[in-house]
C-alpha cells in the first residue's frame, strides 16, 4: 500500500519536461497528449492527443487505463441539428498511414473519476491500447483551463 | 325570382367564407407570427432564474442590453469548455466593447449545477459570463422560450451527461432576437455577428 502511494505520487509529480514527447510502439507514435486543470474531482477530465498510423495495417485505440481516474473512456461529441450529444465510442480508428486527432469538439477521452485534482504543469500517465499494436504507456500534460490546444512548438 | 336565389347563393358563400376565415383567425389568436424553431424575443419570455451569486434573473433584467445566451453544464468535459473558451476569446476580441454585453450560461443540469458550482466554473474563463441556474422546472421554462431541447443521457456507474442545443443566441438591446453562433464557428464569423448586435 505504501509502495502504491509512493508509486502514484511519484507518477504525479512526474518533471513536466516530456512535454511534448512522442510516444511509439510498433506502427503507432502518439503526440501531444494532454488535459485540462480540473477543479476538484466531481467534473469529468478531458483527455486529448493525436495519433499517428505509419504502418500499412488499419488499427484503432480501444481503450483507456489510467490511475488519474477510476472510468476512462472514450467520447466523441457530435452536433445534429444543433444538438450536442456526447455518445460513448467504443474505438477510434486509426486507418494506415493517417493521423488521428482526439481534439476539443470531437474525439476525447472522458476521465470519470477522477482521483485527484488535475493541476496545470503536472503530468499523469495513460495507458492506450490499440487493437493491433498492442498497449503503450503515454504521460499527459495537464495544461491551463485556458488552452485549446498543446502547448508545442510544432502542435497544430 | 332566378336572380334571387343566385344572390342569396352568392351572400351564402361569403358568408360561408367569412366565416372559415374568421374561425381560422380565432383558432391562432394566440399563435405568435414567431418562427417555432427561433427563440422568442427576450421582451416575450418569461422565465425566473438564480445567477451564480444567487440573485434571481429575470429577462426584464437584461432590458436595454444585446445579450449572448448559451445552455450548457459544468460536469461537461468537452463541448462547454469548448464554448466558453470561444467566448472568453470573443469577449477579449472585442474590447471594452463587450462590457455592454450580457453573456450568460444557462445551466441544463440544475441537479448539479448549483449557483456556488457555477460561480466557481465561470469565474476561470471571464469575469463577465454569468451562470443561470434554476429548479428543473424553471430550467425547462426557459428552454422553450429559447427553443432549445436538454435530455440526461446515461453514462454508466449512475453517472450522466447531458443532450443540449450548442448554439450561442444573440439579441438586439431591443430584445429582438438577431442570430446564432453555431458551435465551434470561426471566429472571423463570430466577432462579426457579435459587432452587429453591439452597433
Amino acid at each position: 500500500m505504501k509502495n502504491t502511494v509512493l508509486a502514484l505520487s511519484l507518477l504525479f509529480a512526474a518533471p513536466m519536461a516530456q512535454a511534448c514527447e512522442t510516444f511509439t510502439i510498433g506502427d503507432i507514435s502518439v503526440e501531444h497528449a494532454w488535459s485540462r486543470a480540473s477543479i476538484g474531482t466531481d467534473r469529468p477530465g478531458v483527455l486529448y492527443l493525436e495519433i499517428t498510423n505509419n504502418g500499412t495495417t488499419d488499427d484503432a485505440l480501444t481503450g483507456l487505463t489510467t490511475p488519474a481516474a477510476s472510468m476512462p473512456m472514450l467520447h466523441e461529441t457530435v452536433v445534429t441539428d444543433g444538438i450536442a450529444s456526447m455518445p460513448h465510442a467504443a474505438s477510434v480508428p486509426v486507418p494506415a498511414g493517417q493521423t488521428v486527432v482526439l481534439s476539443p469538439g470531437g474525439f476525447h477521452g472522458m476521465l470519470m473519476g477522477l482521483t485527484n485534482v488535475l493541476k496545470e504543469g503536472e503530468t499523469f500517465p495513460i495507458t492506450l491500447t490499440f487493437e493491433q499494436a498492442g498497449s503503450l504507456d503515454v504521460s499527459v500534460d495537464v495544461l491551463s483551463m485556458r488552452v485549446e490546444a498543446a502547448a508545442c512548438d510544432d502542435a497544430k | 325570382m332566378r336572380r334571387r336565389q343566385i344572390v342569396l347563393s352568392l351572400a351564402g358563400l361569403a358568408g360561408a367564407a367569412a366565416f372559415t376565415l374568421g374561425l381560422g383567425a380565432w383558432r391562432t389568436r394566440n399563435r405568435s407570427v414567431h418562427n417555432p424553431l427561433l427563440p422568442l424575443p427576450l421582451t416575450s419570455m418569461d422565465w425566473r432564474l438564480i445567477n451564480h451569486v444567487g440573485q434571481e434573473v429575470t429577462p426584464a433584467d437584461w432590458r436595454g442590453r444585446p445579450a449572448m445566451v448559451f445552455f450548457g453544464f459544468t460536469y461537461c468535459p468537452d463541448v462547454c469548455p469548448t464554448t466558453l473558451l470561444d467566448i472568453a476569446d470573443w469577449l477579449e476580441a472585442l474590447g471594452p466593447d463587450a462590457d455592454r454585453l450580457t453573456t450568460a450560461l444557462i445551466s441544463v443540469d440544475p441537479e448539479r449545477d448549483t449557483p456556488d458550482a457555477l460561480a466557481n466554473y465561470v469565474s476561470h474563463f471571464d469575469p463577465r459570463i454569468i451562470g443561470l441556474t434554476g429548479s428543473v422546472g424553471a430550467t425547462a421554462r426557459a428552454a422553450a422560450d429559447f427553443r432549445v431541447s436538454f435530455k440526461k443521457e446515461p453514462a454508466g456507474d449512475g453517472d450522466y451527461t447531458m443532450n443540449h442545443t450548442a448554439g450561442v443566441f444573440l439579441f438586439h438591446a431591443n430584445g429582438q432576437f438577431a442570430s446564432i453562433i453555431d458551435f465551434h464557428e470561426d471566429r472571423r464569423f463570430a466577432v462579426p455577428k457579435l459587432r452587429r448586435i453591439l452597433a
